[in-house]
Parts: structure tokens; C-alpha cells; sequence
């Protein structure tokens, strides 16, 4: 599995943590370690149940941001979730899918980017 | 930095059309050169705002293609693409052109052609604005609609009826609207009781899928009453954007780029949020009405709902939102938005709007991109 498609945040030379991690942090520094989320438990901020997706996404496509506490800071992620009845405040964990909609039945080149990942699953 | 006045202002019929995109543009571009006494020679600059006429109908070029179609060569031509926002970033190059002394005179015309592709077609390359981390979970802009909404109704314990009131709303003052792409009111119920399409919102919450064109005039201030009576000024004008991933965001009921580029344009023209007299904000989904008009100050954080519910933000109430009948009921071809938004407010300033007219010296256009990815805001002022 590549960096890339791995549920992996970016931590910046200033402290901040973001998800995905972008070339220049917000304040300006520059990436200097990677933290995965993988195995971590988050909480979540909001769903929603989406009926009306575009081709090779699955209908209904249940999916929520969340947001993972990490060295006391939160970081979120947004994801498909295995379920629906979840609720605001519910905490999930990370479940590895080898493909999350079908590449090249949408607008993006199939190569362009990566189409596993990990839906959020309801923590018992 | 010169004054700018906008001096025309046109729009074709939004809704079903059978037009192409090009012929779509010159219809508006024809149009407002009329309303502006405007010969095409005298056209230095040309934009035109649009999203995606190459993936919707494999035509690119479109603002040489409309410099030619228009007689205005050799004018310099450029095509605007800020996604939803094109019009909107329409306006600001515009208003850029004449105010930095570079045009005399600067044509800009918005337009989109999307009801040939299915919905689920055009979902996906609207949703192509979405960040790799996002795109492959199937993540809409609907989506980020549904995800917002819930958040906004669960924090400020708004009821869920509260986002049918816009609706109701935009859709009441669309009626008197001969361009809107619908012409008919819808009551609460219909709202509550159509289909979900990203829970808690339903299709009623969404604006439809849209052709159509629009277009704005420019010159300097002090040349405008040498075309026509009918004349407003911007006053203020901002632009700004926010987080490409919006989960990124701190909290994803504040639109930052809202927020930022409505200061921008309040303080460049003076103006305070109580001093606008209308708004056209960009209702692409209900929950945008409250965020958009929270985050340009008309109401706190949290209130907006209860305004709309009390009728404040109704044509006849203390500030009329969406006389046009917003994205909503009017239609959303996304490049001609924005420029359509300044239509309405243009229209409103020069008494021109007809039974949907309100009192009002100053108005306000805010147009956003992708999910408030990318947003501005412009001020306009009676001149006459």
C-alpha cells in the first residue's frame, strides 16, 4: 500500500497535523512526518446518507466526517461509513476496502489518483 | 484605481434549453450590448465565465469563439473558471479590467449548457472539484450538503422545517421571475415529503440543473452616463477562498471564504451588513442561504434560521434574500451564476425588476465555488 492510500495524516514542522497531507502545511511548514490513522478510534462530527451518486459509487453511500484525537489535537478525516445508523458523537473505527467506487465509470482518470481506502465502521 | 460602473445587463431564459453553450453566450452578450448603447467595437475586454463546457459538451474556446460571434474583435478575450464562483470571478476580472485602467469598456458573459447530461453525469463533474481523499468515497457536492446541514441543525437545534422556508421562499419569489427556470411555488409539506438525496436534505433543498446565460457591462464610473441613465457603481468588491478539503475546516458551518471576501468588499466600499437594502446569496442547496448570510454578517451565528422562519429575509421583509428567486428556483448553469446574481441586483438598483421589486440603493451579490471552496462577494450602489 502506498502512502497515498493509506489513511495517513501528515504532521508539519510547527506541530500541525492534517489529513490528507498537502506539500506546504497551513502555516506555511513544510511536511516532516506521517502519523497513521488506521488503527485509531474517531467520533462522529456529522453524516449523512447520499441517493443520488454519481457512476460507480454505491446508492445509498452512507458517510460521515470524523475526527480522531491525536497528541491532543483533532484531526478528521471524511469517509464512507459500512453502515448508516450512526449518529453524531458515535465513535468508529477504520475497516480497509480495496476499492471504494469504481475507477473510470466517472469523470477521472482511473490512473490519476488511488481508489482504495477505509470506510469508518460502528465501534460497539 | 478608477471608479467601475456596470452600465447592462442581460440573461437569457434559464431552464431546458435547446441552445449550445455558444449560441447561449452570444444571446446574452447581444442583449446586454443593447441595453448598454454599446456598439461591439467599443468592446476592449471580453470574459466569460464557465465551468466546464469542455467536459459537458467537448467545446472549448469559448471566449474567442464568442469575441468573433459577437463582432468585438480584437479584443482582448479571456474564459473565467472559478467552478460555481466563474461568474462571480467574472465579475471581480472585470471590475479589475476598468478599475486598473487597462479596458475602457469590458463585456462579461456567463453561461453553462448541462440538461443534456443525466444527473448522475453532471453530479461527477461538478464533483470533480473534490480533493483525491474525498473523490474516491463518492463524495458529492450534494454530500457535503447533507453532511453540513445535519451538523448546522444539530448545533444550533434548528428544526428541521427551518431549511424548507428558503425554499419556500426562493421558490414564492421565483414566480414573479420570467427567466427562472421554475415559475411556481412549492409549500413545506412538498419540501418535506419529497425524496432524500443527502439525508436530512431533500430534492427540494437542491437547485436544479441548468442552461443558460447571462451578462454585465462595464466602463468607468465617470463614462457611464454617456451610455445610459441606468447605471450602478461597485462599491465594493472581495474575493477569497477557503479549504480544498472541507473537512479541514474548523468548523464546517463557517464559510471562511464568505466570510473574508464579504469583508473585503464591506470595507473597500464602506458599507455595513445593515446597510444592504437585498442580497442574492448562492442557494445551491437551503443550508447555503443561512451559512452565506451568517457569514456575511446579516445575522449571528446560529440565528439565521429563525430570520428566515419570522419572514425577514422574504421580499417584503427587513432584507429581501434572493428577489430573484436564487439558484433555487431561478436555476444554477454554473457559470452564468454569478453574472445572473449581479443581474438581479442590477436590475433591483435601476428600479427594473418589475413586480419582484423592492426598495433598495445598495445590494449584495456573494457567489460561491465548490463547497465555499472559492467565493466572492460585490457590492453594488445606485449611481443615478
Amino acid at each position: 500500500m502506498t502512502e497515498r492510500n493509506a489513511l495517513t495524516a501528515t504532521r508539519y514542522e510547527d506541530g500541525s497535523i492534517s489529513y490528507p497531507g498537502h506539500p506546504v502545511g497551513a502555516n506555511g511548514s513544510e511536511p516532516v512526518d506521517t502519523i497513521d490513522l488506521s488503527e485509531q478510534t474517531a467520533t462522529v462530527v456529522t453524516w449523512t446518507t447520499s441517493t443520488a451518486t454519481p457512476p460507480g459509487v454505491r446508492e445509498p453511500n452512507h458517510l460521515a466526517i470524523v475526527e480522531f484525537e491525536i497528541d491532543g489535537q483533532s484531526v478528521r478525516a471524511i469517509g464512507q461509513l459500512t453502515s448508516d445508523g450512526v449518529e453524531i458523537g458515535d465513535s468508529v473505527r477504520p475497516v480497509y476496502t480495496e476499492q471504494l467506487r469504481e475507477p473510470g465509470a466517472g469523470i477521472r482518470e482511473p490512473e490519476s489518483q488511488s481508489w482504495d481506502g477505509y470506510r469508518f465502521e460502528p465501534v460497539e | 484605481m478608477r471608479d467601475v460602473a456596470v452600465i447592462g445587463a442581460s440573461m437569457t431564459k434559464f431552464g431546458q434549453r435547446e441552445e449550445w453553450l455558444q449560441e447561449l453566450l452570444a444571446q446574452a452578450g447581444i442583449d446586454c450590448l443593447q441595453d448598454g448603447n454599446v456598439a461591439p467595437k467599443e468592446i476592449e475586454h471580453l470574459y466569460v465565465s464557465n465551468m466546464a463546457s469542455g467536459e459537458f459538451e467537448g467545446q472549448t474556446g469559448a471566449s474567442n469563439a464568442l469575441a468573433h460571434d459577437l463582432g468585438v474583435l480584437p479584443a482582448f478575450t479571456q474564459r473565467v473558471d472559478q467552478t460555481s464562483s466563474s461568474g462571480g470571478a467574472g465579475i471581480y476580472t472585470a471590475w479589475q479590467s476598468i478599475a486598473s485602467g487597462t479596458s475602457d469598456m469590458t463585456l462579461l458573459v456567463g453561461g453553462e449548457k448541462m440538461t443534456h447530461r443525466s444527473t448522475p453525469e453532471t453530479t461527477d463533474i461538478i464533483a470533480s472539484v473534490t480533493h483525491p481523499a474525498e473523490y474516491k468515497h463518492g463524495v458529492t457536492l450534494p454530500s457535503f450538503a447533507g453532511l453540513t446541514a445535519r451538523l448546522y441543525l444539530d448545533t444550533y437545534d434548528a428544526p428541521r422545517e427551518s431549511l424548507a422556508t428558503v425554499a419556500v421562499k426562493n421558490h414564492r419569489n421565483g414566480v414573479n421571475n420570467p427567466h427562472a427556470q421554475f415559475q411556481k411555488e412549492v409549500d413545506t409539506e412538498t419540501v418535506l415529503e419529497s425524496p432524500i438525496v443527502a439525508d436530512p436534505l431533500r430534492l427540494y433543498d437542491f437547485c436544479p440543473i441548468t442552461d443558460g446565460s447571462s451578462a454585465l457591462l462595464f466602463c468607468p464610473l465617470e463614462d457611464a452616463a454617456q451610455y445610459t441613465d441606468n447605471y450602478v457603481s461597485i462599491a465594493g468588491i472581495g474575493g477569497a477562498t477557503d479549504t480544498h478539503v472541507v473537512h479541514e475546516r474548523t468548523d464546517p458551518t463557517t464559510m471562511g471564504g464568505v466570510v473574508e471576501s464579504g469583508q473585503q468588499a464591506y470595507e473597500m466600499s464602506g458599507y455595513y451588513p445593515e446597510d444592504i437594502d437585498v442580497a442574492e446569496l448562492h442557494d445551491m442547496f437551503t443550508i447555503l442561504e443561512f451559512l452565506q448570510s451568517e457569514g456575511l454578517g446579516f445575522f449571528e451565528p446560529g440565528q439565521a434560521w429563525k430570520a428566515t422562519q419570522n419572514g425577514e429575509t422574504a421580499s417584503d421583509g427587513q432584507l429581501p434574500i434572493n428577489t430573484s428567486g436564487g439558484l433555487k428556483s431561478k436555476g444554477h448553469p454554473l457559470g452564468a451564476t454569478g453574472v445572473a446574481q449581479g443581474y438581479e441586483i442590477y436590475q433591483q438598483l435601476t428600479d427594473d425588476a418589475g413586480p419582484r421589486q423592492v426598495e433598495a440603493d445598495v445590494g449584495l451579490a456573494c457567489n460561491v465555488g465548490g463547497f465555499g471552496n472559492c467565493v466572492t462577494t460585490v457590492i453594488m450602489e445606485d449611481e443615478r
